[in-house]
């Protein structure tokens, strides 16, 4: 993937298995969101191809579903929460919406299911941030995708929080067999969730899973120099060796917290 | 208040508000306010030039709307949209400049392209007027809802396959078709205060895009059906109160939101 004529990420590969939950780590600026963006077609890849389902060329109507790392909502926008989850199940059609018993339980056993249906009828730019996120995973899963793919769905959210989208979106995962795909530059709130991670570092990634990937050996080949993989008190800190090329701790060490991996 | 003229008026100001509340709502969703200005004003340029080389002004019009709203996309596409509707329109004035610095127009007949002449509608004019109002109404029915999720949501709107470039030259290209209709009829200025006042009153009163939508049209037709009853009394021109009334409207709209808030606050404690 090349990108203004710098190269973003090389020789990525990897496959996801329905009703799988896979994690795309690294850090700022590694090419996560490029490389979901080149899943959904987005962004077309220099060389290489992605195949969904068997058919290569991927994107389109329910097959993929998208949330954003970014969400901007204007707060005054006459839109609710529900009405912004309907158009993730008819959004991309012509036409009006055709109000029905039918697509309302849809949309009330969506909001149930990401425990939204509190703020279901607010102003969805109104919503707090983890809020929104949550509207915006129901829009996405709406309409059945096969595969989820979420930008750093974590970002805006406390440690409570997060692991309850973590957990979630894990059910999720098992219980309608859809394969999810989330991105995030810490790990720690993932890693007993996830079945297989892909760490991205310097344009390259390994991917596997986390007992093979998150190894001293593994990343200090990735990082192209030695980095110590610490494991504490069911976290895991990604600190650079010695000679670091001046980079230091890759994970920031987050404050304790009683979360066990 | 009801001889020919008159009911002239109200047809064709009732067709303009309509559909202008019915695009003033993806206008202010999108804010593209500023679009709505620019567009309007740059074919104001497209009727000198009609007049220039006598043909219709409808024609110069329209022509000069769809390039302004091709050049705003197609610039936008690379850099920020606000600047290349700033160089659109200020290219478009350009012209227009040119184009009345070798009429000779009077200034009565420039002066009705900027603010309207409502009372002068001729019945000739409401058949072009309703058939390009038809059309912008359509053209909305028809794209209503991806409009609607790439305007709130574009990358995931996007990512269903729905191009954001596509929807804002659609959308502008509606722009174009709205200026076409109403500029003859409100003039440049008007048709911009009716596209965003009753629009942004009406988000006001209702959270619920459907009715923001319909209730928009129906501001916008209470303001000008209003304006040119006042007008008529007054011997005041409509332009004055169909700006006044549309920035009321706006206020009326932000004070019943405040008020709204303020009763669900002292309704329940907080949380
Ligand atoms: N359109 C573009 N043109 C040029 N470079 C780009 C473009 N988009 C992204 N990049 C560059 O590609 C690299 C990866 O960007 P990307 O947004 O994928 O990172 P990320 O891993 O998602 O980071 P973050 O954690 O900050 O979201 C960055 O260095 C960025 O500057
Ligand atoms: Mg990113």
């Amino acid at each position: 993937m090349v990108l203004a004529g710098r190269t973003i990420l090389d020789r990525v590969s990897f496959t996801v298995a329905p009703g799988s939950f896979t994690g795309l780590i690294g850090s700022n600026g590694a090419g996560k969101t490029t490389l979901l963006k080149t899943i959904l077609g987005l962004v077309k890849p220099t060389s290489g191809t992605v195949s969904i389902g068997g058919a290569a060329g991927p994107r389109r109507d329910p097959i993929v579903g998208y949330v954003p790392q970014k969400i901007a909502l204007e707060p005054d926008a006459p839109l609710r929460a529900r009405d912004l989850i309907g158009l993730g199940l008819d959004g991309h059609r012509y036409g009006m919406t055709r109000p029905s018993a039918r697509r309302r339980n849809l949309i009330d056993e969506i909001l149930a299911a990401v425990n939204a249906t509190r703020f279901a009828d607010r102003r969805v730019g109104r919503l707090s941030g983890g809020e929104q996120q949550r509207v915006m995973i129901a829009h996405a899963l709406i309409s059945r995708p096969r595969l989820l793919l979420l930008d750093e769905p974590l970002a805006n959210l406390d440690i409570g929080s997060s692991h309850e989208v973590v957990e979630l979106l894990r059910r999720i995962a098992t219980d309608q067999g859809i394969a999810i795909v989330l991105t995030a530059h810490d790990m720690n709130p993932l890693l007993h969730a996830m079945d297989r991670i892909v760490y991205i570092a310097r344009g390259r990634a390994v991917s596997g899973t986390t007992a093979e990937v998150v190894r001293t050996e593994t990343l200090s080949e990735l990082y192209g120099y030695h980095v110590e993989v610490i494991h504490a008190a069911g976290r895991v800190l990604v600190a650079a060796g010695e000679a670091g090329e001046g980079k230091n701790a890759r994970t920031p060490p987050a404050p304790p917290d009683s979360q066990v991996g | 208040m009801f001889e020919t003229f008159m009911i002239n008026a109200f047809e064709t100001s009732a067709i303009v508000a309509i559909v202008s509340g019915v695009v003033g709502f993806f206008t202010v969703l999108r804010g593209a306010a500023f679009a709505a200005h620019a567009i309007p004003n740059g074919a104001f340029a497209g009727a000198a030039g009609a007049s220039l080389l006598g043909i219709s002004k409808l024609v110069g019009l329209g022509v000069f709307a769809l390039v302004g709203a091709v050049l705003i996309a197609a610039l936008g596409r690379r850099s920020r949209s606000d600047v290349a509707t700033a160089l659109t329109v200020a290219l478009l004035l350009g012209l227009g400049d040119l184009f009345l610095s070798r009429s000779e127009e009077y200034s009565a007949q420039v002066f009705a392209l900027l603010f309207g002449d409502i009372l002068g509608v001729a019945s000739y004019q409401i058949v072009p007027t309703a058939l390009l109002g038809l059309a912008c109404i359509l053209v909305i029915l028809m794209l209503y809802r991806p409009l609607l999720l790439s305007s709130v949501v574009p990358d995931v709107a996007e990512a269903r396959g729905i191009s954001p470039r596509w929807m804002d030259l659609a959308f502008l290209i509606i722009l174009a078709l709205v200026t076409t209709m109403a500029v003859p009829i409100v003039g440049a200025f008007l048709i911009f205060s009716l596209l965003i006042g009753p629009a942004a009153a009406a988000r006001a009163f209702t959270d619920r895009p459907l009715p923001a939508m319909v209730m928009s049209s129906c501001i916008a037709l209470v303001v000008v059906w209003a304006a040119i009853a006042v007008s008529y009394t007054t011997n005041l021109p409509v332009g004055f109160f169909v700006g006044s009334f549309s920035g009321l409207c706006y206020g009326l709209g932000r004070g019943w939101a405040i008020w709204g808030d303020r009763l669900r606050m002292s309704g329940r404690p907080a949380g």
